[in-house]
Formats: structure tokens, sequence, C-alpha cells
């Protein structure tokens, strides 16, 4: 129900911070249930209610895929769009909304369901959903880091709670995605000293941008603190200690190869994980049919640019950087190809933002 | 294991594949693979495909590369300087639709700007910054008279990038040899290839590039097929001569006078026209001097005319357009063509050794003086004689500035191009003093840029007696913009006593003076950043 100290859940309609399978913004309501030995009692019995209604949900929800599953996707595309939002609809009224927008997601998938690869990745998605709702049914059982990360997966979100960490934070790309109920800001940043990657997230109304912005490219003095979770990239900005500058540092950099095998034990502590940050040493861009591929340098191995990615003007200005030699590329990598976000020139030059 | 490639349905373990087939059929009519029908049967199938998911996912493989591209040219130019580049990017940046548009007030409009900072980027020889290409390219696709400095700016690499996207297409056929059959200039067999072999627009791309590298070859390479071409693609051929039109193009152009097509004929004679050593600008000079004398038996010495009675076959095989078009008499349309096509040369022999300031100056019989010096006119832009252009322009401060005959002010505007950038600047000047913007849009758009000092001063003067006369400066909008863009940056302190809210005479159109304040806050804002751009330009000046 709103108005039980759940500003940003309520009811379907209301803004749900979140994006699919990414952490949510602060919510310190919720983080008591991360945390338990200081709160109030009064705090305690809400983030116990609350528990109680996403455990009627998750439950909800298995029932529902598995009504889903009986009868066959092919018979579930034909029920149309509806039987898809109503479920979201429930999993907002059940104060979990990383169920929510998987399911919305996965409504998505199902309406625009054409092509050979269509069914199969509806079945990957209903499988990682059913995963996360008998994770969280189960959680009790959980070590306590990959517990933090399916409450947090599950859309009930945590304080970052440290240990701090202070470096000059060089700025690899920020951009905002954004759908009808919030635009979400992504900024990812290379500790030049720690090398730590880190993610800061900012959401804003639509219509409005997210507070945050830092200058892509820069460094910045900063302190950060990271959220709970098992390989969770997520942190704070605790603090900045002066005005960005330019340096010359750039994140060291892996192979395709490489990079496909951080995806694969990133998984290992979050299954969910849909990419990881990578940088790739040296690669060259390759138109592949209608799609670019990023081609490792000294090897013949290829990641595929990600579909969304391929309409994006950085991927031109990407590939007019390249001149069909090596450069050095930032991005995310995951099962669906590689995004690119920034590049380096192979002699000197600060990062040119793709995104 | 899979690969994160389209194809990854192809190479599915059959298990997985089973799952799927399950799943979109229903755990009511299948039965997953190794698990026991009954109630649970759905949440198993979705454990089996959870587990499935996550290995597929953690085992993925890359792809196989496609064929690599071949690496761009190298750009042996030296790169912008930091702040440079950043000015690009924000010029670029700055496109139609991408800052809301509408009225721009006070704010500056950098687009307007691109093609001086494009000049003087290239003025100084600088690489474009590959990251920029494809904004640079995106620019010249939506505007045509920005290409030429763009491409040239852009450089090699952009050549490169073009042939990867449709939408750059144009790049291939603007650049000179950049298409993408394009031969070295240096490649005799791969010019004739591509000249046999060609579209039409690789074929004038190729034809205007050799011509500008070596005319006589260009010339010869048009010869070679010149009989077996449709007429409206030899009018093209033959007009891409005009550029470095020389003495021994005169044999092919004399051949042409005889072509199947009245137009091809028609430039043909245009072009030997403007060669004053061709036979025919001879023939045409004598022509025109038998129509043309002085009678010294007068009071004044005085020109008199006698037009042609008739238009032969030799005239017409001149290029002479024997029927008049209508409502002009045909011997006045005659003799307008003959005087046109003479050389200038012919006339002060013709007239006693005089000047031709002294020749414009001599009275006119019987009214054909319009006639006789609007020929000129024409003549003195067609063979570029800036002696005969300064004559017929006369004095700027004239009641009909430079006005003998009836002389457009799109051919003042044509003759000035005739003069130095110097001597047109002061001419223009000249008239602006006198006779106020209202005509000059045209006369200025002429003038080398930035405006030498007296003409920025005529304008900005003239620009305020406007602005006291109480009119709206949006009457002046077209010479505001020029300004904005022409002006010597220098001139921006001198405006400053501009930027005040004037008080408003009883007779002025209400609200004009703050218009007026508005549109000298942009002139001096742009001003102020053309001077910091092309300092950017030139590191190590200081900004002005």
């Amino acid at each position: 129900m709103p108005g039980q100290g759940a500003p940003l859940l309520g009811t379907a309609g209301e803004p749900v911070p979140d994006g699919p399978g990414e952490p949510s913004p602060d919510e310190p309501e919720a983080a008591a249930l991360a945390s338990p030995p200081t709160v109030s009692p009064a705090a305690r019995r809400r983030a116990e209610r609350r528990a109680e209604r996403v455990t009627a949900g998750a439950a909800e929800l298995e029932r529902r895929l598995a009504d889903l599953l009986r009868g066959g996707l092919i018979s579930a595309g034909q029920s149309g769009p509806a039987l898809w939002e109503e479920t979201a609809a429930r999993m907002v009224d059940a104060q979990a909304p990383g169920l929510a927008n998987r399911v919305r997601d996965l409504g998505a998938l199902a309406s625009a369901g054409v092509g050979a690869h269509a069914p199969v990745r509806l079945l990957e998605e209903c499988a990682l959903l059913h995963l996360l709702a008998q994770a969280w049914l189960r959680r009790d059982r959980l070590p306590e880091p990959l517990a933090a990360t399916v409450r947090s997966r599950v859309g009930l979100t945590a304080s970052p709670e440290g240990p701090a960490i202070r470096d000059d934070w060089l700025v690899l790309a920020q951009y905002d995605t954004s759908d009808s109920r919030l635009i979400t800001r992504r900024i990812w940043l290379h500790g030049t000293v720690s090398g730590r990657t880190a993610l800061l997230l900012s959401y804003g109304a639509p219509g409005r941008a997210p507070d945050l912005a830092l200058p892509a490219g820069l460094a910045v003095d900063a302190e950060l603190t990271p959220y709970p979770g098992a390989g969770q990239p997520r942190t704070a900005l605790t603090e900045r200690f002066g005005a960005p500058a330019p340096t010359t540092v750039r994140p060291p950099g892996t192979t395709t190869s490489g990079a496909l095998a951080r995806y694969g034990a990133a998984l290992r502590d979050d299954p969910w994980r849909e990419s990881v940050p990578v940088t790739l040493e040296a690669v060259v861009p390759v138109p592949d049919g209608d799609g670019w591929q990023l081609a490792d340098a000294d090897e013949d191995q290829a990641l595929p640019v990600g579909a969304a990615a391929r309409s994006r003007p950085g991927l031109w200005r990407l590939v007019a950087l390249s001149g069909g030699s090596p450069v050095r590329v930032f991005g995310e990598c995951g099962p669906r190809g590689f995004t690119p976000l920034a590049a380096w020139p192979q002699g000197p030059g600060e990062a040119v933002p793709l995104c | 294991m899979s690969r994160t490639t389209a194809t990854v349905a192809a190479s599915l373990p059959d298990h997985w594949e089973q799952l799927v087939t399950t799943a979109l059929l229903g755990t009511d009519r299948r039965t997953p693979p190794g698990v026991a029908p009954g109630p649970q049967t759905p949440s198993d199938l979705l454990d089996a495909a959870a587990a499935a998911t996550v290995r597929r996912r953690a085992g993925l493989c890359p792809a196989r590369p496609a064929e690599r591209l071949r690496p761009a040219p190298e750009d042996p130019r030296p790169p912008l300087p930091p702040a440079a580049a950043r000015r690009l990017a924000a010029l670029l940046a700055d496109r139609p639709g991408a800052s809301g548009g509408g009225r721009r007030a006070a704010a500056p409009d950098l687009m307007e700007l691109l093609p001086q900072w494009l000049q003087a980027a290239n003025a100084r020889g600088y690489a474009a910054p590959p990251q920029a290409l494809p904004a640079l390219l995106d620019a010249a696709r939506g505007r045509t008279d920005l290409r030429p400095a763009a491409l040239r700016f852009a450089g090699p690499r952009a050549l490169w990038l073009a042939r990867l996207n449709p939408d750059w297409r144009f790049a291939l056929r603007t650049a000179p040899g950049g298409g993408p059959s394009a031969p070295d200039l240096r490649d005799p067999q791969g010019i004739r290839r591509l000249w046999q072999e060609g579209l039409f627009a690789e074929r004038v791309t190729l034809l205007t590039a050799l011509r500008s590298r070596d005319a006589a070859a260009a010339r010869t390479l048009l010869e070679e097929t010149w009989v077996t071409e449709r007429a409206e693609d030899r009018l093209m051929f033959l007009d891409s001569l005009r550029a470095g039109l020389a003495p021994d193009d005169e044999t092919f152009l004399e051949r042409a006078l005889a072509d199947r097509s009245r137009n091809v004929r028609e430039t043909a004679a245009e072009l030997l026209s403007a060669l004053p050593a061709s036979a025919l600008a001879a023939r045409m000079a004598a022509r025109a001097a038998a129509c043309v004398a002085v009678d010294r038996t007068r009071d004044v010495p005085t020109i008199v005319v006698e037009a042609p009675h008739e238009c032969d076959a030799a005239m017409e095989r001149d290029g002479v357009v024997a029927k008049a078009p209508a409502g002009r008499g045909e011997r006045s349309w005659w003799l307008g063509q003959l005087v046109e096509a003479a050389p200038l040369s012919t006339w002060p022999g013709r007239f006693g050794g005089r000047t031709p300031e002294e020749i414009v100056a001599l009275p006119v019989a019987d009214g054909w003086q319009g006639e006789l010096h609007a020929a000129w006119c024409r003549a003195a832009v067609r063979q570029r004689d800036a002696a005969w252009s300064r004559a017929l322009l006369g004095e700027p401060s004239a009641p009909e500035a430079g006005g003998p005959g009836a002389v457009s002010l799109a051919e003042r505007a044509r003759l000035l191009a005739a003069l130095d950038a110097g001597e047109r600047a002061a001419w223009v000047a000249g008239f602006i003093e006198t006779h106020g913007l209202s005509e000059a849009f045209q006369l200025l758009g002429v003038c080398a840029v930035p405006w030498a000092p007296p003409l920025g001063r005529a304008v900005v003067d003239a620009l305020n007696i406007a602005r006291d006369a109480g009119s709206y400066p949006w009457s002046f909008s077209g010479v505001m913009g020029l300004a904005e863009r022409c002006l010597d940056p220098s001139e921006a302190s001198r405006l400053d006593a501009l930027l005040a809210i004037p008080d408003e005479p009883e007779d002025a159109a209400p609200g004009a003076g703050s218009y007026w304040s508005e549109a000298f806050q942009r002139l001096v804002t742009t001003l102020r950043l053309r001077g910091a751009m092309l300092a950017e330009l030139t590191p190590g000046e200081p900004a002005p």
C-alpha cells in the first residue's frame, strides 16, 4: 500500500526506480531488512510486513509462471500483453519493483517476439525470473552477500555500507536510459590508483535530467562507498575533493575472450547480471552484415556490437576513431554483445565518449 | 559452449533445444527431458532452464571475425589544438533542431560560423579529429554549401568512412577522386576505364578533377568519346572545360560550334569568346566594330551605333541566337550579342586610343547607350576585365551608383567580382555611405571576409543610422547576419556603445530600441566568438 513509508514503491503507475536486473536507489526503510540490529521496533515491523508482501508476491509469480509453462509459451503469446501487465501490477502491489520490471520486460519480449531467437530469449528470461523468485523464497539459506544481491534484484534497496574508497576516479562514461516512469543515469568510473571499476546511479522524473553529472574523460578526486551485495559494482558518491582534471591514465584492457570470461565469472556472484564493465585492450571495429563486431587486433576472435548500440552515433565515432586500426574500448559486455561506451585513440589523447 | 552470434539456436545442445520445445508447447503436452511428469513439472522445467541459461552465459565464446577493413590512409596534417577541437565539437553540436530552434535573440548562430571555422582550419592545414568526422559528414550532408570545405578538412579518413555508411555517399561524389572506383589521376588506364564505364556523376567528377590537374589531358579524354555522348551530357562535359580554359582548347571548341545541339553550340561560342585570341573572338570583334563607331563630326565626339540588319548563317554558327525574345527588337538583340562576345581590347583601338573610362563617358547617339553599356558589362564579366569593370561601375557615390546603362544590382555585383578585394571593399563602402543598406546586401555578398576596415565602418555606421531612424532591426536582418559572419572580429570593441537601449525618438517603431540592442548584442557576441575561434586555431598568439 502507498503511504507505508516507501515513497517510491506503491501501486501500479507510481514511479518505480530500477531498470531490469540492476540495483535500485536508496530507500532507507528497506535498508532495515539488511541491517536489523540497530533499527527501531516500528521500522523492523514495517520491514517484516514488506518482506511478507514480497514473499506473497514471489509465490504468486511462481504460480503464474508454472501456469504459463503448463500451457506453453506459444499459447501465452496468443493471449496478448494484458497477461504480463496484470502480473507486473501484482508485483508492484507486492512492493517488489525488481520483479515487476522483469515481468514488464518479459511482456515486451513476448509482444515483440518474432524471429528464431524469440522463444530462446523468452525461456531464458522466464527461467531467470523463476530463479530470482526461488532465491527470494529461500533467501535464509543463501550466504549473506548473495542474499543481499537477491534483495537488491527483487527491488529492496540497501544503503551503501563501505568501506569508502578514495581515488582519482576517471569518468569513463555517463549515459541515460529512460522509460515512461523514470530516467536512469549510469556513470562508470575507473579508479586510476585502485584499478577498481565503479558504477554511480542517479534518477530523474521523466523530462528532468538526473542531478548527478560528471564530465566524461576527466578524473575526479572523490570518495565512493560501495553498496552491499556480491559482485555489485554500484557505489554512492559520498565526497568530492576537487575539480575534475585531465588524466593520462587509461584502464588496463583485456581480449574479447577475456571479457567474456569476466562476464562468466561475474555470474557466480550474481546470475542475473546482464553485462559487466570491461575494457578491450586493442580491438578493431569490423562491419558484419547489418551489424558490427569488435575484433581482437592480434587474435582471430570478435565480439558482436549489441543491437541497441548499432543505431547510436557513438558507434560511428568509434569507427572513425579507429580508422581500421586497433583502439582501446570500454563498454558493457554481456550475452547479447558488447556496448561500446568510450574509446581511446592509438596515440595520445583523451577518452572519446561513445554514448 | 555457444557463440554470441545470431546462430545460437542452430548450435544449441540437444538438451537446451528440448527444453525450449517443451516450454513452447507446454508441459501439459510435453514432458521435459529427464523429468518425471507431475504437478511439479513446470517448476522443474524452469529450474533446468535457469541452470542451462546461466551455464550457457558463463560459457560464451567470442565469434569469428568478419573480414577486416583496410586501414584508413594516413592524414599527415597536424592535429588541431585542443581548444579548437572542443570548439569544433560545439559548432557541430549546434545543429538545427538540436537547440530547440525558434528565435535566437542575443545568442550567436553557431552553425553559421562553421563555414568560417572550416576555412580558417583549412588555411592553417590542420587535420580533423577522427571522432568529429561523423558529425562533420552529417553537417555537410545537410548543407551542400559546406561540402567542399568540410570534405577538404575531413580529409582522407572521411572518404574511408563514407564508404561504410550510405548516408555519406555524397562525400564520394563531391570529393575529387573520392569515388569508390576513383582511379589515381596518374593511372591512365584507371582513368580511361572509369571514363568509359562510370556513371555520369562519376565521369563529371573525374573530368573536373583531371581538368584541374592536367587541362589538356581532360580535353583529350573528352574528345575521344565526344561524338558518342548524349546532348545533355555533352553540355555538362563542355561546361567543365570552363575551368582552366586556354588557347589550345580552341580547336576542339571550334568543332563544337557545329554541334547538333544548340545549347552545346552556344556554350562553345561563349567559351571561345572568353579566349580573346581565338578566331571566333576576332570574327566577333570585326562584326561588333562594324556596328559601333565614333562620330567626330559632332561638337562632342559621340558614339554612333548601326545595329546589324540581319543574322546570317556565319553569325549563327558563332553562337549568335537569331530569334529575339518577345518584346525585344531583333537588331538590338543581335547587337548586344556581338558586343558581348567581342574582346574588350577591340574598343580602345576603335576609339582612338581612349581608355575604358573615357569610352564609357562618351555620349551615345539615338538612345543606344543602355544596350551598348549593358553588353559591355556582360563582356567585362565574361572576360573578367578589371579595367572595364571599374569603368562601368563608375563612382559609387553617383546618384545612379555606377549605373551607366541598365546595370542591375546583380550585374554590379558581378562586375565587382572582377576587381581586387581592396578595391571592391572600398567601392561597396562608398556605395553604402551614399545609398544606405537597403540595396547593399547583394554587393556585400561579393566582398572578401573579413570585411576591410573602411567597409566594416561603413556598415556599422549605416546600421547606426537605421536604428536612429527608428526602423525595426529585422528590416536589416540580412545585412545583420552578414555582419555577424563578415565583420572583422577586432571591430567588436567599437560596437560596445551601440549595446545600450537608446531613447526612442517619437516617430520610432514601438520597442525597436530594445530589439536593436539585442541585435547588436548578438553581433558583438558573435564577433567575440569568432575572434576566440581564430585565436584557438593559432595557438601562441594572444586572443584579441
